[in-house]
Order: structure tokens, then sequence, then C-alpha cells
């Protein structure tokens, strides 16, 4: 049994306020993860990426199947699920202590003061923001403030670490110095880790696997495809290796094949044929 | 070169002022007779303005002394509102249940006036004080009601879900997210408030008969002593002006994000 499990999820929103036409943004979504994986999830903008991230949090709950932690079913949103959130989520009336304070205090309550303080550091440490401890979020620039949000989701000392689209406010340079240190943080902290991406690149530098998530309405998940790849992984070096060249062509492929699979068969034809079967990854 | 027109800037409210005082002559002497002239005002209310704090009987007082009793009024009742209106506008904001209970009776007590109020203050207290700070606390209530309402509602959902994913109990996401969330808000409705508590005072007074600015300026019309009219106006229009001036700093201190 593996440590996440999604099974044969499905969620639709209603279309207007009180109408009962319903938009079916996820369907049939399966997934399983093992611990100390980081997989990612790879989607176009509007597929239901974000959907799918509060769905595994617990912040919205599906229309059909469920979601097992450690063989468990999710109830609602908790701290052993810490989200990181796209940008904006850090508190703007606490400075970057107190932001992420307040996530060792929720985890943590009963430790002695000096012990929360200790913990509180040490995360900040991690993303190299000592420095900045006293600074509010508008003091800082849009990578400083995603580093202290990946700090407090590590901060909640979380079973499954979910980002969703962490990076993808940033500059290009910003993001790649990001995404190096957020692979050196999972090497240390060894956290099972489900990421959110528009960028295939970001996926294939930090993920064991990746999904492709297929464009939305009725957005559902493609075979895993694994990069093997250990390690550290070096942008530069991946660039030449053959198993980066084999795992982009194939992210990519089931990328357009979503699409087009989207522009030719109706929703239910199109659940029928494709990715129906989650465990037949592609080597 | 730029510093002159700084300069320039600098003087223009004192044209604003120039062009109103001799718009205020020329009427008072056209067609308003009886209405004094701005030196006449100025002759007739040196003594309340040069000695603003002399006391000779209840109502013969400085203008600064006036104006002290005025806010003392203005400040009870402008405490008593935030301190209704502030909890209030968080129900309102915070539960649907109680937004659609009350929304339609704060609706309808918004928008009466304070002379309406003051009567039933009186028959209430049967006494003036309480009814005038009862008056000014009802009357200027409502736009920290509404404030703080709309504050907590429009707090961003991502905070709401930080919160959420953290667990925190319900007091905890009170005071670390949606108190400092809406106090920006909270602090626009205290300012807007405290306009109107002030503006309340001097129908209050005129009523109540109570010493302030407002029961000077209709004592003063009473016997005649248009002048005074003219200096209580101009009192109030410059303390209120001062109040808005102060609560927009305050304001500012407490902007986030």
């Amino acid at each position: 049994m593996a440590y996440l499990e999604i099974k044969g999820v499905d969620k639709s929103f209603s279309r207007t306020r009180r109408g009962s036409a319903r938009l079916s943004v996820l369907r049939d979504i399966n997934l399983a993860i093992e611990e100390n994986e980081f997989v990612c999830i790879v989607g176009r903008s509007g597929s239901g990426k974000t959907t799918l991230i509060s769905l595994i949090a617990g912040l919205i709950e599906p229309d059909l199947g469920e979601i097992l932690l450690e063989g468990k079913p999710i109830d609602g949103p908790s701290p052993d699920r810490g989200v990181v959130f796209q940008n904006y989520s850090l508190l703007p009336w606490m400075n970057v202590y107190q932001n992420v304070y307040l996530a060792v205090d929720a985890v943590a309550h009963n430790l002695p003061e000096t012990e929360k303080r200790e913990r509180t550091e040490h995360y900040i440490r991690l993303v190299n923001l000592s420095a900045a401890m006293k600074k509010v979020p508008r003091e800082l620039s849009g990578g400083m403030r995603q580093r202290v949000a990946v700090a407090r989701g590590l901060a909640m000392d979380p079973k499954v670490l979910l980002m969703d689209e962490p990076f993808s406010a940033l500059d290009a340079l910003t993001r790649g110095t990001l995404q190096e240190e957020l692979a050196r943080i999972w090497m240390e902290t060894q956290k099972t880790v489900v990421m959110i991406t528009n960028d295939i690149d970001e996926a294939i530098l930090l993920a064991d696997s990746i999904y492709t998530l297929s464009s939305g309405p009725g957005a559902t998940l493609g075979p895993a495809v694994r990069v093997d790849t250990g390690h550290p992984r070096l942008r530069a070096q991946l660039n030449r290796e053959a198993s980066y060249q084999r795992v982009r062509r194939e992210t990519v492929a089931l990328l357009t094949l979503a699409v087009k699979k989207d522009a030719i068969g109706s929703p239910s034809e199109r659940n029928k044929n494709y990715f129906t079967r989650q465990d037949n990854q592609l080597r | 070169m730029t510093k002159r027109i700084d300069f320039a800037t600098m003087l223009l409210p004192f044209l604003g002022i120039a062009v109103m005082l001799l718009f205020w002559t020329v009427i008072s002497t056209t067609v308003a007779k009886d209405l004094p002239s701005p030196m006449k005002t100025w002759q007739e209310s040196k003594l309340y303005i040069l000695n603003p704090f002399f006391k000779d009987g209840e109502m013969n007082q400085g203008i600064g002394r006036f104006a002290f009793l005025s806010l003392v009024r203005v400040s009870k009742g402008f405490l008593l509102a935030i301190l209704i209106g502030t909890p209030l506008g968080f129900f309102l904001g915070l539960s649907v249940f109680f937004y659609r209970t009350f929304d339609p009776v704060i609706q309808i007590l918004r928008p009466i006036s304070p002379l309406a109020w003051l009567p039933l203050g009186l028959v209430i207290f049967r006494q003036s004080e309480p009814a005038a700070i009862f008056t000014i606390a009802l009357c200027a209530m409502w736009p920290t009601v509404i404030n703080t309402a709309v504050g907590v509602r429009s707090i961003s959902p991502v905070y709401l879900n930080v919160g959420k994913v953290l667990k925190l109990s319900p007091i905890k996401t009170l005071r670390r997210i949606i108190i400092p969330g809406s106090l920006p808000y909270v602090f626009t409705g205290y300012r807007l408030s405290l306009g109107l508590a002030w503006l309340v005072i001097v129908a209050s007074e005129m009523l109540t008969g109570a010493p302030g600015v407002g029961g000077f300026l209709w004592q003063e019309y009473n016997s005649l002593v248009y002048s005074h009219i003219l200096l209580s106006i101009i009192t109030i229009g410059i303390i209120g002006f001062g109040l808005d001036r102060f609560m927009s700093v305050v304001e500012r201190r407490f902007k986030t994000a």
C-alpha cells in the first residue's frame, strides 16, 4: 500500500450560483505516492491543478472517491499535509519569524518556548533567511517570500509537503536558485513532496515521478514518467543526459496527447480511452 | 525652479480661503444684510478667540473651552460607538446567519437622523448628557459596523486557508488572522465614525442646550449675536478637519501589505 493514495476522485463545481449545471474539473484521479518520494504534477493553467492540491490538503472534499494517507482517509485540512501556496500567502502583519513560528506553534504547542524558538530559527536557516528574520513580507523580494513559505510549510513538519506552483511567479534566475535549494532541502529532510508545476524542466530537475494532468474540464492524470537520474541533479549535466531527453520527450508527448484528446473526444469518450490505468508507467 | 512651484502650491489653500472670505463679504454686504461680514465677525469674536479659555458663566466661555466640552462629549459617544460597533461588525462579517438576520435592521436604523434619536434618548435617560451621548453613539456607529464587516469578509481566502491547514483554533484564527487582516478597514470605519460623531454633536447640543460649541451656537442665535454663529461654524469645521487628519494618521499606521 502506498503512503499517499488517491482513489477514483472526481470533483466538479457548480457553474452558477444556484444552477444545477456543474463543471467537472477533475475526473477519475488515481495516484499512489511512496514515502520520501518527490512527485511533480505537470499541467497547463486552468487544468485543475490547484483543485487537486486543495483536495489532498483537505481544503475541499471530493464528490467521489477517497484520499488516504498511511491507509487512513484524510479528514479535513491538517498540518500533516503542509501546504506551500502559490504566492501572497504569508501573513503581511507578521515578520518572517512570526510567520514560521505560527506553524511551529500550531504543531508543537506544548513544547517549551526555547525549543519552539529553536525550531523556528532552524527552518529559517534551512532556507537561508536568517538575516531577514525580523522583516515583514512587503520588505522581501518574491523569491525571499517563497522561501519563507517553504520554511513555513516545512515547519508544519508534514508527512506530505504539498506545493502549489510555488515558484511560478518568480523570474527565471530566482526560480532556478530556489529549485536547487528545494532539491537540497528535500535531500536533507527526506520529505514526501507533491509539487504542482507548469514547468517541465522544473519537474525533471526535482521529481522522482512526473504525472501529467490533461487540460480540463474533466481533467485526469496521465501515467507516471519516472526520472531515474540520481540526486543531486545538476542542471548543466542534466541537459546532456540521454535519460533527461527521454523523460522530457515523454512528458511533452503526454501533455500534447492530452490536449489532442481534449480536442476530439467527448468527455465520456475521453474518459474511456484515456489513461484510465494509472500503473502502466512508461519506461 | 521646482522650489518656487512648491512654494506657490503651498499658497494655493490660502488663495481658496481668500476667495471664500471675499465671497462671504460680498454676500454680507449685498444679499444678506443681517449676515455679519468677516471683519465684523472677527471684531465681535476676538474676545472668545484670543482668550479661548475664559469662563464667565455656564454659557459664556472662551471658544477653546466650549470646543473642549464638545470634544469630551464626542469622545464619549465615539468610544461607545466603536465599543458596540466593532464587535457587531465582526459578527456580521463572520456569520452569514447573523448577517442575514441583522442586516435589514441595520439598514433601517442607519439613515435615521440624530434629530430623531435625541428625543428618544431624553425619554429613556431623562437627562440631557446621557441622551446626547446615546445619540452620538447611535448615529456614529454605522460606518464602524459596516467597514468592519466588509473588512472581515475581504480577508484573502489564502490567509484563511493557512489557518485551516494549521488547524488554528477559532480564537487563534481570530487573533492571528481575522483581526489583523481586517484592521485597515476597521480604522477606516473609525475615521468615518469620528467624523459623524462630530457632525452629530451640534444637533445634540442644540436640542439639549448643553454647554459646547453647538450649544453656544444655538444660544447666540437666540440672543441675536449672529457673528458668534459664524465663529462656532468655523470652529466646528476646523476641529472636524483636525480630527479627520489625526485619524488618517492613525489609519495609515495600521495599513499592512
